[in-house]
């Protein structure tokens, strides 16, 4: 072993390395034994949806396109029922520096580090986001460190983690490779620790913020292009922030009739921190083994308080298959002229099977792309695939299993969506809350309408479900 | 393997973080048996051969200790052959929309 800092002693330290790195006393916004307060939680870095706009501009992030996709509408109203099939359109968020939407997230608390005169920032993250905070650290001329969990016991790396460290590299920052499992945790805690860096968490306000801009202008561009608000947006959805930052912005630029959809690919029965299992995904985010945990409960991050809650604002959450986005990713190539992905590709899938279900004049935004290349592309995560002993053919969709068969729809009509219960992800929400107690502590009113609120239900549901659980 | 690489090259260094047996109680039983391990990149401060302990200065002037296992580390990570699961995909479809007078 290569350090004296035990891992207990470290982690005994957590809270005060997270508060001198990340600057936020979150003990403050302690309201109740659970809740606490959210809204003054963000409103209290001072960043509103037009502040970080102009943050934004400045290093070019933000200001994507939206297209409309007309040949894959047109695809859908193939297979619709006559009257069926909504217009769909993406936000090209690929079109940011770093290549996806993670540069608005990275934004802010690069930003927020060099007010504060941080030297360096850290991130401890193997996807889109260890790209941003390297590219705005480089453009704000600070140092960057990114911890990624990259590659098995094998020492075979994730493709697609392989380009973000290549991408990290690129510009300029330390990328620290892990091989699986959840204590990269007290690889990071070691690194904030050592440096005095910030820590540019993907949980914290600044994050969140950030991403509001991406709802905000979507709802805006939309107004300008057609003059209405979008029936619905479907957002990837992970840890949570995508949705949560969306549909927030959404809100402020009044679109509040927006559905908003979270989209996830269905990897059920692959374990996350599995040295097995790890190169067997084919999918490094926007799936099912983030977001189902971070949905039922999200305070399971770096910081104290996790800034993305997404089971706050979505009105629904859906899953696809593997082989079913893998499908889209072509047809979105094909079709469109748009080589994108992976993520984005996962609500465009669920957007394809959504629209049929809505009438033509109505409007579904799937609210991001993000850059593909070596690694991130479905030939390098099908030939991995094929490698690790997963079968890869054409056939009904249905017959998907996450490591074993990814089955590539024969035609677009197979595409389905597969609808996650909220009423289950609530209920696993509370059990969570109720678990976290500790001997003694009871649940005030402030409480339940903080777990009204979290679970986007009522109090009435929330004493229900907590009776019936004590 | 003796061979002495000059100061200042772009090298990866390896240490065990954790060894088998000693990983955190939440892990499931494969990565338990296995170690926790880390590879960095950063330039060789002084010469060193393959498999050495040694130091290394990465990108943001961190020091750090471990053993020599790679020189001028390449990304190797490609798109690989075509997968020919999804090459008739784009026909397929374009078939789908000029059947609906959609496309030539
Ligand atoms: C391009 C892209 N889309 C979507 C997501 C999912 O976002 P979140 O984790 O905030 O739900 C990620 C990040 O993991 C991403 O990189």
């Amino acid at each position: 072993m290569i350090e004296s800092v035990s891992y207990e002693t470290l982690m005994s330290q957590r809270a005060e390395i997270m508060k001198q790195s990340v600057g936020i006393d979150y003990a403050q916004y302690e309201t109740g034994v659970l809740a606490f307060d959210y809204e003054r939680l963000l409103a209290d870095t001072g960043y509103d949806v037009n502040t970080a706009c102009e943050i934004q501009s400045n290093t070019a992030v933000g200001h994507t396109p939206l297209i409309e996709l007309k040949n894959i509408t047109e695809l859908v109203r193939a297979v619709a029922k006559p009257g069926k099939g909504a217009r769909i359109f993406v936000k090209d968020e690929a079109a940011n520096p770093s290549g996806s939407f993670k540069d608005r997230r990275a934004s802010l608390s690069v930003h927020q580090a060099k007010q504060k005169n941080y030297t360096g920032v850290v991130a401890a993250t193997s996807g889109n986001y260890g790209a941003a905070v390297a590219s705005q650290a480089a453009k704000a001329g600070l140092r960057c460190i990114v911890v990624q969990e990259a590659f098995d016991s094998q020492g075979i790396a994730q493709p697609e983690i392989a380009e973000k460290t290549r991408a990290c590299e690129a510009y300029g920052a330390e990328v620290i490779r892990l091989s699986v499992g959840p204590e990269l945790f007290y690889v990071f805690l070691r690194v904030l620790k050592e440096t005095g860096y910030f820590n540019a968490s993907l949980y914290t306000p600044y994050s969140v913020l950030g991403i509001e801009t991406l709802g905000y202008e979507l709802a805006v561009q939309m107004q300008e292009q057609q003059a209405v608000f979008p029936d619905v947006v479907i957002a990837t959805h992970a840890g949570g922030g995508n949705v949560t930052g969306t549909a927030r912005g959404l809100r402020k630029a009044g679109a509040v009739d927006t559905q908003v959809i979270a989209a996830s690919v269905d990897l059920s029965g692959l374990h996350m921190a599995s040295d097995h299992d790890f190169n067997r995904k084919s999918f490094t985010t926007g799936h099912t083994g983030f977001s189902i945990p971070f949905t039922s409960w999200p305070d399971r991050v770096d910081v104290p308080r996790n800034a993305a809650r997404a089971l706050r604002y979505m009105d629904r959450f859906v899953t696809v298959t593997q082989g079913e986005v893998f499908y889209i990713t072509q047809v979105l190539a094909e079709l469109e002229g748009l080589q994108r992905g992976p993520a984005g590709n996962t609500s465009l899938a669920a957007a394809f099977v959504i629209a049929q279900e809505l009438d033509k004049e109505k409007i579904i935004v799937v609210q991001e792309t993000e850059y593909t290349g070596a690694g991130k592309h479905p030939f390098s995560q099908l030939n991995l695939a094929k490698q690790m002993g997963v079968e890869v053919r054409r056939g009904d969709p249905k017959d998907n299993k996450p490591g074993q068969h990814i089955v590539i729809p024969e035609h677009p009509s197979q595409i389905t969506v597969t609808d996650v219960e909220l009423d289950h992800v609530r209920r696993s929400y509370l059990h969570h809350a109720i678990e976290s107690l500790n001997q003694g502590e009871h649940l005030s009113d402030v409480d339940i309408d903080f777990l009204a609120a979290e679970t986007h239900s009522s109090k009435t549901y929330v004493q229900e479900v907590i009776n019936a659980l004590c | 393997m003796t061979e002495l690489i000059v100061k200042g090259t772009w090298v990866e260094v390896y240490n065990l973080v954790l060894p088998a047996g000693e990983r955190a109680p939440q892990v499931p039983e494969d990565t338990q048996k296995v170690p926790l391990e880390m590879r960095t990149k950063g330039f060789l401060v002084k010469p060193a051969s393959l498999g050495d302990e040694t130091e290394i200065v990465t990108t943001v002037g961190r020091r750090l200790r471990g053993k020599l296992i790679e020189v001028n580390p390449a990304y190797t990570h490609q798109f690989g052959p075509p997968t020919p699961e999804l090459s008739a995909i784009g026909e397929e479809v374009r078939a789908i929309l000029r059947a609906r007078g959609q496309l030539k």
